[in-house]
């Protein structure tokens, strides 16, 4: 058995939670990654100007309302799955601006991998919200017809991936998809997201190895949320830093304050730009914090004490762009209140037509397995429908 | 009609296919230059050139992965693992992610490809390159696995797996890649999958097989016939989805069943096939039906004759059987 621990004693990331450069590690002398962390909102709402993307007043706003209603939907699927009228609900909780700031850098052409906690990126790129409550209740009008989780959606004419539950298997299919577009010299740039979990994945490895040796015009997203359910980033790597895993495959690496919308976009916008002058691949770390538990089946009581999340959420990405938009736009309260007001309407909405939806029908069970059903399914098909029916399905 | 062994045969497919379609790209560890370990890409890099053909990085679950991702963005990957053996890394992206795409995404992502793989015993290749894991995949909802016993069907399946909208597995019996030579249509050819076929007529027994051991069979069966029992073999080509019909209307006839492969005999194809016969044949059946297979046994090097399903074995079991 191995005699190593984790601490225990100390949230994990904490040092990073300062978001300052940490001086105290010492560093390989082969990590020539930097370990600065880049950051452009500062405490009092203002823009360092070293690293200012630039957005438009118009863009702050838009990456504004889409974090608070991203925020707002986690909180109502959660109490939804608590009411037990959904089933399951993986969220982004704490981890908005790194999802909205990368995925609002992407062009249209832009293709996402998706993991599974970024709902909001698709929302962000067109995924109706309908469309997206439909896929919590597994109804009938779910494009995925009721056969994966909530949050395992599909949005295809969004440029938007398939998600699956595998950590770290839309990596390489990412690299894949990417590298194809560059042999059919298609100008245009993949965003694959996943947790810093997934960078212990194979996957990971093969990855960036094949992005590395192929030039491939892809951006890694590593969201270093701190934990892969109940394990600590310690338990996933003894580097530094996760963006320094890049060196060893010839792939730039850069750490972002993740919960800093501006310096997120700034860093995506220059790993697109990067690729799309055919330099390649940029592996991206944003320090983030996951302040829920890891989905709505998990309980982080058991593993994490509640003061672990006091310095994370005093750097709650919501709450700092809040100082920005109330300096530099004026922002109110009031406006606050009609944003949850809209997004209350909407989601109920949504929610009173996606409970009204009946089941898939049973023969979309046997649907999409192959393109056409084989004799086996055919067989079983008629065989599931000419059997009894469970209790609490009508069957039709 | 040019006379051709497997290789050959399986190279003028893809050579064809790629000239045909340009979406397609043929990827894998050596299959560039050199022209793949056991020859089966020769020349294709030199007429098709580096963004087709391409040598990877030593990984299979990155050579499948990214695969996937091609697949997804529209090209036509055909992946190839050295050997069946080395496919257990992939194993995830095969059975997690590529079987499961068109499914999971209620249809909006139909990713097809076709890995081909060397595979099965006879070539003193040892237990890590003598593997038979096709059931594995068979077991797999979502895909198709296929697998030729001579040049004219290996480039007709080949061409027929590269245009099937559904993720094919391509297995290749390497002991006769060079051993089983016959004519090869020139051009345009292909065999549709699912269809098996009747290689030898009989009335006696049904013998079911696929892949090198259907010479085995073929040798037991005229042995069988010397003694007066005459055996119909019948070569699956398609395992699956498999051509039930032609495997039970044969049975009917018969009344008697064996199947013979290389792989394990616990929860192997063969199992299921007998399963398939006694539902759907049980009160045709003149005999219990028969399994002549590999043992539950890793794959040996030394006694890999003793191991394999030859037709010393073959013969006994169709005598057993046309006697019960």
């Amino acid at each position: 058995m191995s005699t190593a621990t984790y601490s225990t004693d100390r949230p994990p990331n904490v040092s990073g939670a300062s978001l300052e450069p940490q001086a105290a590690v010492a560093r390989h002398p082969l990590d020539t990654c930097a370990d600065d962390v880049i950051k452009v909102l500062r405490d009092d709402g203002s823009l360092d100007p070293a690293h200012d993307p630039k957005l438009e007043p118009s863009e702050v706003i838009a990456l504004y309302k889409a974090m608070v209603r991203t925020r707002l939907l986690d909180e109502r699927l959660v109490a939804l799955q608590r009411q037990g009228r959904i089933g399951f609900h993986i969220g982004s909780l704490g981890e908005e601006a790194t999802v909205l700031g990368s995925v609002s850098a992407t062009r249209p052409q832009d293709w996402v991998f998706p993991c599974y906690r970024e709902f909001g990126a698709a929302l962000w790129r067109g995924l109706p919200l309908q469309r997206y409550i439909d896929n919590m209740f597994g109804n009938a009008n779910d494009t995925v017809k009721g056969r994966q989780m909530p949050d395992h959606y599909t949005y295809r004419e969004g440029h938007f991936g398939s998600v699956s539950s595998p950590i770290g298997t839309q990596i390489t299919q990412a690299v894949g998809f990417a590298w194809a577009a560059k042999l059919k010299r298609d100008e245009l740039v993949t965003l694959a997201y996943f947790g810093d979990g997934a960078t212990s994945s194979s996957d990971f490895h093969s990855a960036l190895n094949f992005a590395g040796v192929f030039k491939v015009p892809i951006i890694f997203l590593c969201r270093n949320n701190g934990w892969a359910i109940s394990v600590p980033t310690e338990r996933q790597t003894s580097s530094n830093t996760f963006a320094s895993k890049g060196v060893a495959y010839g792939v730039p690496g850069v750490r972002v304050d993740g919960n800093d919308v501006f310096a997120v976009v700034k860093v995506t916008r220059d790993a697109i730009a990067r690729a799309s002058r055919g330099e390649g691949a940029t592996l991206i770390e944003a320090m983030t914090y996951r302040l829920s538990g890891h989905s709505t089946s998990d309980d982080p009581k058991a593993y994490r004490p509640e003061a672990w999340l006091d310095p994370w959420r005093r750097l709650d990405p919501i709450a700092r762009l809040r100082r920005h938009v109330e300096r530099t736009q004026g922002w109110t309260d009031a406006q606050d209140r009609e944003i949850e007001a809209a997004v209350d309407a909407e989601v109920k909405a949504c929610i009173a037509v996606s409970e009204k939806v009946p089941p898939p029908s049973l023969d979309s069970m046997f649907e999409d397995v192959y393109a056409e059903p084989p004799w086996h399914l055919v067989e079983q098909r008629e065989q599931l429908k000419a059997g009894p029916r469970p209790k609490g399905h009508g069957g039709h | 009609m040019p006379q051709m062994n497997m290789v050959q045969a399986i190279n003028d497919a893809l050579r064809h296919e790629m000239r045909r379609d340009s979406r397609v790209v043929v990827l894998g560890e050596d299959v560039g230059k050199v022209g793949g370990v056991f020859r089966v890409t020769q020349g294709l890099f030199d007429e098709f050139g580096d963004d087709r053909v391409i040598d990877t990085p030593l990984s299979e679950n990155g050579i499948v992965g990214t695969a996937i991702g091609m697949a997804l963005y529209g090209l036509v990957p055909i992946p190839e693992i050295q050997f069946a053996d080395f496919i257990y890394p992939a194993y995830d992206q095969i059975v997690s992610e590529l079987a499961k795409y068109r499914y999971r995404s209620g249809g909006e992502y139909p990713s097809k490809l076709v890995i081909r793989t060397p595979f099965g015993g006879g070539i003193r290749g040892g237990h890590y390159h003598s593997q038979s894991p096709e059931a594995q995949f068979v077991h797999v909802a979502g895909l198709k696995v296929v697998c030729p016993s001579n040049p004219a069907d290996a480039k007709g399946l080949l061409l027929s797996s590269i245009r099937d909208p559904d993720p094919v597995l391509f297995f290749e019996p390497k002991r006769i890649y060079r051993a089983a030579k016959g004519d090869v249509p020139e051009g345009e050819y292909t065999v549709p999958l699912g269809q098996a076929k009747v290689v030898r007529p009989g009335w006696h027994v049904t013998l079911v097989v696929w892949g090198a051991m259907l010479y085995e069979a073929l040798d037991a069966a005229n042995q069988a016939a010397a003694q007066g029992v005459e055996c119909e073999v019948i070569d699956l080509r398609t395992l699956w989805p498999l051509d039930i019909d032609t495997v039970i209307e044969s049975v009917k006839r018969t009344g008697r069943f064996i199947v013979v492969h290389e792989a394990p005999k616990s929860c192997g194809l063969g199992a299921e096939l007998v399963s398939l016969v006694n539902e759907k044949a049980f009160l045709h059946l003149e005999a219990p039906p028969l399994r002549v297979t590999g043992f539950d046994t890793p794959f040996p090097y030394t006694l890999e004759n003793e191991y394999l399903p030859l037709s010393h074995r073959i013969l006994p079991a169709i005598l057993e059987t046309a006697r019960y």
